[in-house]
């Protein structure tokens, strides 16, 4: 239960606020800066949620906003922090980016929303698909007034009667982000596979789509056993250890019989999400010799391997490494691709647009360093992080076996798979080492 | 300005927006109407428009009609008596053929919160409850609760109360979340009013009934709905095991819902649950399902992994098998927020075990060379606290930490030092080979904390270290200067080495006590002066036996909160008491924790300690200290034989003299026993057949803060002092009261 919702400048003005409540006063929104920063100045962290004076504030940072609401009472803190990121994802689909300017140009939509999406305090729909279809930014016709979508309250809340399509399609986009981190020692220290499934689902009518996976406990459920069914396949079967679905999952017949059954949204959605914490072997490897002549320059020596198998293809790889803040006079030599320093990142990246599984390669970087420094200066020890992209592979090996579509006026509509394997948002490896530490075997 | 602006102002902004606002074309009144919802949203003052913007209020443009809606809702209140104006229009549009016109007219009319409307308001609201759009039900069921709020006899007159529970039984399960949504929000106003509460039904009490359609509805209405059902469902009593477990089996699938907040409503439904459960073998299962999704609210946005790992620490308390295997997934990340950082530590230290800690410490020494002081500090704590923990660690543990001091970055080495003091406490006598590498660093302290714990170290091995009183003296130099941690510590110190090599520290320990009681403005150093002074010079041995006396060693707490708090905020899962591990009372209702509001709760609990253990841990959480001068009934009197009053009754009482006088030896191991007792959370001291003696020193123990042993140095312990004397405490008062 919030009391008030606000979105806030980095400075702690206002710049839209609704209350739902009478019981806390908008004036407890200027304190809210004040706060931070006196909680800043004692030392202690600014938690997502702080109590002061019978007050309760609970917010989000979105860039260089702040999603804020406040209560008196012993709220959800679960469901209001959800609510305010609910909120800032759907102001994004509205307004394709959330910052000052779009909601000084959007208040009344998003007064609006605000309306839509919380009523005394409780969150209510919070769908932007849905919302789409009954606030919208042109005013509305006088001769076509708009209703409440059916589906705000419909056991379906997500989809719409009546939609149509002349060729049915769906597309499912198989997405693998592979988080990991290596130690120093080269180590895979911690290691998790996040797993997406993506739906485009351009269906007419009401569809009920059902969706089989070579999940292990899946085949066991069913009673399957994989040697009968597929004698001569290569299908492993794979443990998902978390699986989280889209609302639009029958979550109890999961539960049973583990089918995933549904009736999709329309468009684009997340239809699961899940989760294996298997041991991954990093599929980019990247190391790197620093040689730091104190006081006068610094250089590395970085190398790259693609540990996969070669018919897979890694795209768009950027490699980040760390420099010290105060580097200058960059200089650069690489066997492949190109090499670029991004001085507000305090790192140089490694482009390179295509990386061929078993290859290897090396890059030369060169940096200058003020000869002043200052005393105590900490060294920061940032990691290695890698981004990339590889097709057509999936790490887990998991594999959509069928997805079959039933709809009452018996159409047939063709799936399209797709596979990807990329990095998540933590793939780091701390292998930067002080040169003599690991020497790097020459090519 | 405001009745500036009604006296028709001549020019300016809101002149223009008058005139446009009563223009005949629609259009520019429509542009009219936004520029002062703008100017509203800046903070102009555009009260004084009232009138002209209502004006606007009848329109077929939806659009037009929320606008003026709006600034209705936010300046109803400054102009009620013109308010009336805009009733007519409502009670017409709660009529409109379109439910999401009549929706809005029942859902703003229920935001403008003056008294004048609401009676108006009562004939549209009964007509939108029995509405034949669901959309139009669930706003109506929720506007119950708006009306409740501002007057709750219209509600209980009307029946609305009545028709809620009807709806229940509604066939859209949207309308049921939000009809439960409602009768929850008026159960608790309701049960926060004393005054109100005595009128009875407006308790929503859940019966099996409803349970059962709250279960149905649960599989189908969306994620704020499960939410709400879930938070109902926490609150319903299960009749029999039978039930209970029914309850867990149809909540668990819930885990899999991608939105986190019903991942842990629905986590808080089965630990409640549970707890009716007595097949050991269901509860493992359920333990077992819930591990992964929990892990997986690791994935989400930096603000609810916090509150997830706030939630996951309290769950960890009361079930500490829960995620025994994946202390690798809470490891930080480079980017993580500090605040989700240091949760994870916490964590990760509470899931260490002796198959993972190498991995766990490689992790923690990582840490301790990152850029964040902070988090640098919390790491170092953390391998202390790990070295704590387990015993087979130990040694790797102090290497580790034998690393980090070589770095001699100052405040890593301090951090090191602090820690190094409690795995002395923790393994008396086994490290010594290290004091020499901490002393090399004496000059590079400058923290109190650090050089109190140091001190402690040269004063705890002073028979082992040779040039202990040349180290001791630095400090009695300066004596004055310091703080007065570091000056307790100091004089502890010096006695301890006195005891230990009474011939070369002669002069060392009358200068210090000289010093301390003559030349210190604290009376606790004072205090703790006279006392050594006076064992000193009495019996020797009794000193002896005193400061030197065995100390029980430390250990890890596995709970940071009492047992029964614990149990209170498991069932608050996901709420703010669970994130801010405290209970509700102390955060909510002006942020004062009443002396009656403790009272009542005591009623409600057959055990009356619970209540002083609650109070004391949340002293230990650091309360504002003010509230709790509110106790009368407490013994908040803790420190208060402090001073000179409790030496006055050591020196008055006969039992001490004869202490002193060494005679009896029987007193001096209880008087050892409660002061080992006052800084280390084990069980109080043995009852003693002479309640005098017991008490006196059981006071005068305390008042010392802890003779002879150190300032407890990590939160935790720090806790367990304060609230393990507890029962100690309670008879000294009034005996010592009595004495005067």
């Amino acid at each position: 239960m919030a009391s008030l919702i606000a979105i806030l400048d980095l400075k702690g003005k206002p710049l839209i606020q609704r209350s739902y409540r009478d019981d806390v006063s908008p004036s407890q929104i200027e304190r809210f800066l004040p706060l931070i920063l006196d909680i800043e100045e004692e030392g202690q962290q600014v938690t997502p949620c702080f109590t002061s004076q019978g007050v309760n504030y609970m917010h989000i940072r979105h860039s260089n906003l702040y999603l804020l609401a406040l209560s008196r009472r012993n709220s959800n803190a679960a469901e209001i922090i959800l609510f305010l990121h609910r909120l800032s994802q759907v102001l994004v689909e509205y307004f394709k980016e959330l910052e000052e300017e779009s909601i000084r140009d959007n208040f009344v939509i998003i007064y609006e929303l605000l309306d839509e999406m919380m009523d005394f305090g409780y969150p209510q729909s919070t769908e932007s698909k849905i919302l789409q279809e009954y606030i919208t930014q042109e005013s509305h016709k006088l001769e076509l007034q708009v209703r409440p979508p059916m589906a705000l309250t419909n056991a379906v809340s997500w989809r719409s009667e009546g939609i149509r399509y002349r060729k049915n399609e769906v597309f499912l986009d198989v997405i693998e982000s592979v988080n990991l981190l290596v130690n120093a020692n080269g180590n895979v220290v911690r290691s998790e596979i996040l797993g997406a499934v993506k739906m485009k689902c351009y269906l007419s009518g009401m569809p009920e789509l059902r969706l089989g996976l070579n999940d292990k406990v899946m085949f066991e459920a069913t009673g399957r056993r994989l040697s009968i069914v597929h004698p001569a396949s290569r299908g492993k079967s794979i443990e998902l250890e978390d699986v989280k679905f889209h609302q639009c999952v029958r979550l109890s017949r999961f539960e049973n019989d583990r089918t995933i059954s549904f009736i999709p949204p329309d468009g684009e959605f997340e239809l699961m999400s899940y989760r294996l914490s298997q041991a991954v072997k990093p599929l980019v490897w990247v190391e790197a010799a620093v040689e730091n002549h104190k006081g006068s320059r610094v250089e590395y020596m970085v190398k790259v391997k693609a540990q996969f198998k070669r018919r897979s293809t890694a795209n768009n790889v950027e490699i980040y490494v760390p420099v010290p803040d105060d580097a200058d006079s960059p200089k650069f030599r690489a066997s492949t691709g190109s090499v670029k320093y991004v001085p507000d990142k305090s790192a140089f990246v490694w482009n390179i647009k295509q990386l061929g599984g078993g290859r290897e390669f090396l890059m030369r970087a060169h940096f200058g360093l003020p000869s002043v420094k200052s005393e105590q200066d900490v060294e920061k020890r940032a990691p290695i992080t890698v981004k990339f992209e590889i097709p057509y592979f999936t790490v887990s090996g998991i594999q959509v076996r069928y997805l079959k579509i039933v709809e009452k006026s018996g159409y047939q509509a063709l799936p399209w798979v797709r596979y990807i394997t990329q990095n998540g948002d933590d793939y780091s490896l701390r292998t930067a080492l002080e040169k003599g530490s690991a020497p790097i075997v020459p090519m | 300005m405001n009745v500036f602006a009604r006296a028709a102002p001549k020019k300016g902004e809101n002149f223009e927006l008058r005139a446009d606002l009563n223009s005949e074309y629609r259009e520019k009144r429509k542009d009219a109407i936004k520029r002062v919802i703008a100017n509203m949203t800046v903070g102009k003052d555009v009260s004084g428009l009232f009138p002209d913007v209502l004006k606007n209020m009848q329109t077929e443009d939806i659009e037009q009609k929320k606008l003026v809606y709006l600034y209705l809702i936010n300046y109803a209140k400054t102009q009620p008596e013109l308010v009336i104006l805009a009733v007519n229009t409502f009670v017409k549009d709660s009529d409109d053929p379109n439910p999401l016109i009549r929706a809005l007219a029942i859902r703003t009319m229920g935001c403008l919160r003056v008294e004048k409307i609401i009676d108006y308001l009562c004939d549209p609201l009964q007509k939108g409850l029995r509405d034949e759009n669901p959309y139009v039900r669930k706003t109506a069921a929720l506007c119950v609760a708006k009306l409740y709020d501002l007057k709750p006899e219209l509600v209980l007159e009307n029946g609305f109360l009545d028709q809620l529970h009807d709806m229940i039984s509604d066939s859209n399960p949207m309308v049921v979340a939000n009809t439960v949504t409602a009768l929850s929000d008026i159960h608790i106003s309701a049960s926060s009013q004393p005054s109100t509460s005595s009128s009875g039904p407006a308790f929503f009490t859940i019966t099996s009934s409803i349970l059962n359609k709250l279960l149905i509805a649960l599989n189908e209405c969306s994620e704020w709905g499960r939410v709400a059902l879930l938070s109902a469902l926490a609150r319903y009593e299960a009749k029999d095991e039978k039930e209970s477990e029914h309850i867990c089996e149809r909540v668990v699938p819930q885990f899999q819902h991608v939105n986190g907040s019903v991942v842990l409503g629905a986590v808080k439904v089965v630990m409640i649950h549970m707890r009716g459960v007595k097949r050991e073998e269901f509860t493992k299962q359920l333990i077992r399902k819930m591990a992964p999704p929990l892990v997986t609210l690791l994935s989400t946005p930096p603000e609810v992994q916090w509150v997830a790992l706030r939630n996951i620490n309290l769950l960890l308390q009361k079930r500490p098998d829960l995620l025994s295997n994946e202390m690798r997934v809470f490891f930080c990340k480079y980017n993580d927020p500090l605040y989700v950082k240091v949760e994870k530590l916490d964590i990760m230290v509470r899931l260490a075990n002796d198959h993972n800690v190498d991995a766990l410490l490689s992790e923690l020494k990582e840490y301790a060379s990152e850029v964040d002081v902070d988090f640098v500090r919390r790491s170092i704590k953390a391998i202390g606290q790990t070295a704590i923990k387990i015993d087979a660690a130990a040694e790797r543990c102090v290497n580790v930490l034998l690393e980090l001091i070589d770095t001699r970055v100052s405040y890593v080495v301090q951090e090191a030092v602090v820690v190094m003091k409690d795995i002395f406490r923790r393994y008396p006598s086994t490290y010594e080979g290290v004091i020499p590498t901490l002393c090399a660093n004496l000059e590079e302290l400058d923290e109190p904390e650090a050089k109190a714990s140091l001190i402690w170290i040269i004063g705890e091995y002073a028979n082992k270290i040779d040039n202990a009183d040349e180290l001791l003296g630095v400090f009695v130099d300066t004596f004055t200067e310091e703080s007065y941690p570091v000056q307790l510590q100091t004089l502890t110190a010096v006695v301890k080495l006195f005891l230990y090599k009474p011939d070369t520290s002669q002069g060392l320990v009358q200068s210090v006590l000289n010093t301390a009681t003559k030349e210190c403005d604290s009376p606790d150093v004072r205090d703790r002066a006279y006392i050594y002074w006076r064992l000193l010079s009495s019996d020797p041995a009794a000193a002896k036996s005193v400061v030197l006396a065995h100390r029980p060693p430390i250990s890890l707490p596995h709970t940071t909160v009492a047992p029964a708090l614990l149990n209170e905020l498991i069932g608050e899962i996901s709420s703010l008491a669970s994130v801010y591990h405290k209970p509700a009372e102390t955060f909510i209702g002006q942020g004062r924790v009443g002396a009656d509001s403790m009272q009542r709760k005591g009623a409600d609990l057959s055990d009356d300690r619970l209540t002083t253990q609650k109070a004391l841990q949340t002293v230990a959480a650091g309360q504002q200290a003010e509230n709790l001068l509110d106790f009368d009934d407490e013994p908040a009197m803790d420190s208060q034989p402090t001073g000179l009053a409790a030496t006055q009754v050591f020196q008055q009482t006969p039992a001490a003299a004869s202490l002193l006088a060494g005679t009896s030896s029987n007193p001096l191991d209880d008087l050892v026993s409660i002061f080992g007792n006052s800084s280390i959370g084990s069980p109080p001291a043995q009852q003693q057949p002479n309640g005098m003696q017991t008490n006196a020193f059981g006071g005068l123990g305390l008042g010392l803060g802890g003779m002879g042993s150190p300032i407890s140095p990590s939160p935790a312990p720090a806790q367990n002092s304060v609230a393990s004397p507890v029962p100690t405490t309670q008879n000294p008062q009034e005996d010592l009261l009595g004495l005067f």
